[in-house]
């Protein structure tokens, strides 16, 4: 019997119990999430691979194996959409860069191997700005993806491809990474939810680096409930990761339905507004009104003030393309990757990397490249240094005094494509919002809190270090309250489509 | 504080980059705007502030020195452009 339900639209957890009660097959609910990608991605271009001999190998294996009466894991058999920077053993792993296009992995990365313990099907790779440097997933040397919610604009970055994954139901569940809000961000912007948990939780082993220091993978869910079953599965140390976190790993689902009364949140102003602009009316308003939402079920609300987040955009693209210009420094085309030919051995690295990079990643490069530099390492890197660990000396100090500080997770609704490309510190203000999280290393997620003429709006939730429960916790109260999460995009499969989308628009205007 | 092209063509030696002239002239207005804005952290008295170096307090992570497997050269060596002898080949470096 064919299922009624659209098995690419449903939650992790829900097709969990179809999977369970054998009410439909691994293989079914990999094929619809093809079956949806194939349809859709010509219009939305999520994905810049996918693995349907890899996905139907996985599906029929624990099809298998639950017929042998072997338990599922919660996860298993769950379609997953995984974004281009993390390794997979023999199948290409490219950053949607020019220089790792054929590049194939001769191992999985730590996450990938526990996904695959858990028995997660792999429906493809996801598309992101070239080696996660962008806001917009503009930067893919493979084309811009598109926001479902209106094709004209961006889904955010540099996870876009996995958010806009979600949004469009090409797969069940995906994977991300954020190094200044790359999760949060397009989260926010396509209508899911995605956590960036502590730095140290996720092991980094397998994950391309692009600043070692502020990198964390994290889920990019459809529900808050799948974000905690997905940090169960990646969450936990690795000796393979020094920086990885030798801390016990909870059962994050435990935190799902606590209540929330007493909890004590501050509203940093430096979230609300910057450099004397306010964040969008449209925003603000969302924001506002999900306060009135936290409230109402007991939270007390203070506002707050972190005075050193003024200056985390400039710290932040000091230090980011710094840590970036000695990690890339491996792209010389000597040992894998692109290679172009040289007279000698310096001119055939320089040739590599002006045909392998794309401008921003140069652009990063160069700014790394300066601060780094004889002369000016102490008045910029020693200084965006020094101001970071005023921030984190700020954030100590409010978590004294609150157990969550809540904010906008992006200053705007999505953008429109082309609209920034052309002004990179235009584009680097559109993080505001969540780089700071990412320079004190502490866990926030984005969770859906409002439309604006058809358009998402999300919510930021900072936690303490290490205490991704009570950020959960308090997600899961909103979201209980609350039916934004349950808003699809409408299909984005034709221009046709779109079309219709608009005329919808219009009428609810 | 602007950059001059010629400082950029400096960098761009560091970075191990090769830059069109059209790169060059748009990288030299765009960096040089990039680090004027930086100028704003000179506002903030650090004096004293240590660096961070790791945003979660830790210690050096050390383990046992003991033999483990590694990859074949073979796998090693399945994504070099150009290999011979079980090494990876490059332009020659001693004249």
């Amino acid at each position: 019997m064919k299922p009624a339900v659209k098995l690419n639209e449903l939650t992790a957890h829900e097709i969990h119990e179809l999977l369970a009660s054998g009410q439909v097959s691994c293989r079914e609910a990999a094929e619809a999430s093809l079956a949806r990608a194939n349809e859709v991605e010509p219009s939305l271009h999520a994905y810049v691979r996918l693995t349907p001999e890899v996905a139907l190998r996985q599906a029929e294996e624990i099809d298998e194996r639950l017929a042998r009466g072997e338990h599922l894991p919660p996860l298993g058999g769950v379609p997953l959409a995984l974004k281009d920077i993390m390794c997979t053993k023999g199948l290409p792993t490219t950053c949607c860069s020019r220089i790792l296009e054929n590049f194939v992995p001769p191992y999985d990365a730590t996450v990938v191997r526990r996904c695959n313990e858990q028995g997660l099907v792999l429906i493809g790779k996801t598309n992101m700005d070239e080696f996660a440097m962008g806001s917009s997933t503009e930067n893919s040397a493979f084309g811009p993806t598109h926001n479902p919610w209106d094709l004209e604009r961006v889904p955010g970055g540099s996870s876009g491809g996995s958010a806009a994954a979600m949004a469009a139901d090409e797969a069940n569940i995906s994977l991300g990474t954020d190094t200044g809000g790359s999760i949060r961000q397009p989260a926010a912007l396509c209508g899911v939810v995605g956590m960036k948990p502590t730095y140290g939780r996720v092991s980094r082993q397998g994950l391309v680096a692009f600043a070692s220091s502020l990198d964390q993978i994290g889920p990019i869910t459809k529900d808050v409930t799948d974000c905690a079953l997905f940090l169960n599965v990646i969450c936990g140390h690795d000796p393979l990761d020094s920086t990885s976190v030798d801390f016990p790993v909870p059962d994050f689902t435990q935190s799902l339905g606590k209540e929330i009364k007493g909890l004590k949140i501050g509203l940093p102003k430096e979230f609300f507004e910057y450099e004397g602009k306010r964040v969008g009316e449209e925003v603000d308003a969302a924001i506002q009104t999900a306060l009135r939402v936290f409230e109402s079920l007991g939270a007390e609300i203070e506002e707050t003030s972190l005075p050193s987040l003024n200056y985390c955009v400039a710290t932040y693209y000091l230090i980011a393309p710094a840590e970036a210009s000695s990690n890339l420094a491996r792209y010389d085309g000597v040992q894998y990757g692109f290679r172009s030919p040289g007279d000698d051995i310096i001119d055939m690295y320089r040739k590599t990397r002006d045909k392998g990079f794309g401008a921003e990643v140069k652009r990063r490069i160069m700014l790394g490249t300066y601060a780094l530099s004889a002369g000016y390492y102490d008045a910029y890197y020693q200084k965006a240094q020094q101001v970071r660990t005023l921030m984190v000396r700020d954030f100590q100090r409010a978590f004294e005094k609150y157990d969550l500080l809540l904010g906008p997770t992006s200053p705007t609704v999505a953008f429109r494509i082309g609209e920034k490309s052309d002004d990179p510190l235009a584009m680097y203000l559109s993080d505001v919002c969540t780089i700071p999280v990412n320079l004190a290393g502490l866990p926030a997620i984005s969770i859906p809190c409002g439309f604006s003429d058809g358009l998402p709006i999300g919510l930021q939730i900072v936690g303490r270090a290490l205490d991704e429960e009570t950020i959960l916790r308090a997600s899961y109260a909103f979201e209980q309250s609350t039916d934004f999460h349950l808003r699809r995009s409408l299909p984005a499969s034709t221009k046709a489509a779109a079309d219709a989308r608009a005329v919808v628009t219009r009428k609810g205007e | 504080m602007p950059l001059t092209p010629e400082e950029v063509d400096h960098v761009a030696l560091l970075g191990r980059l090769e830059l069109t002239e059209e790169e060059r002239s748009l990288f030299t207005k765009q960096l040089s705007a990039i680090l004027d804005y930086f100028q704003q952290l000179r506002e903030l008295d650090t004096t004293g502030v240590p660096p961070t170096s790791h945003v979660i307090p830790m210690q050096n992570v050390l383990r046992e020195d003991a033999p483990t497997a590694s990859l074949p050269a073979e796998e090693a060596l399945a994504n070099a452009p150009q290999q011979q002898q079980e090494c990876f080949l490059v332009p020659r470096i001693i004249e």
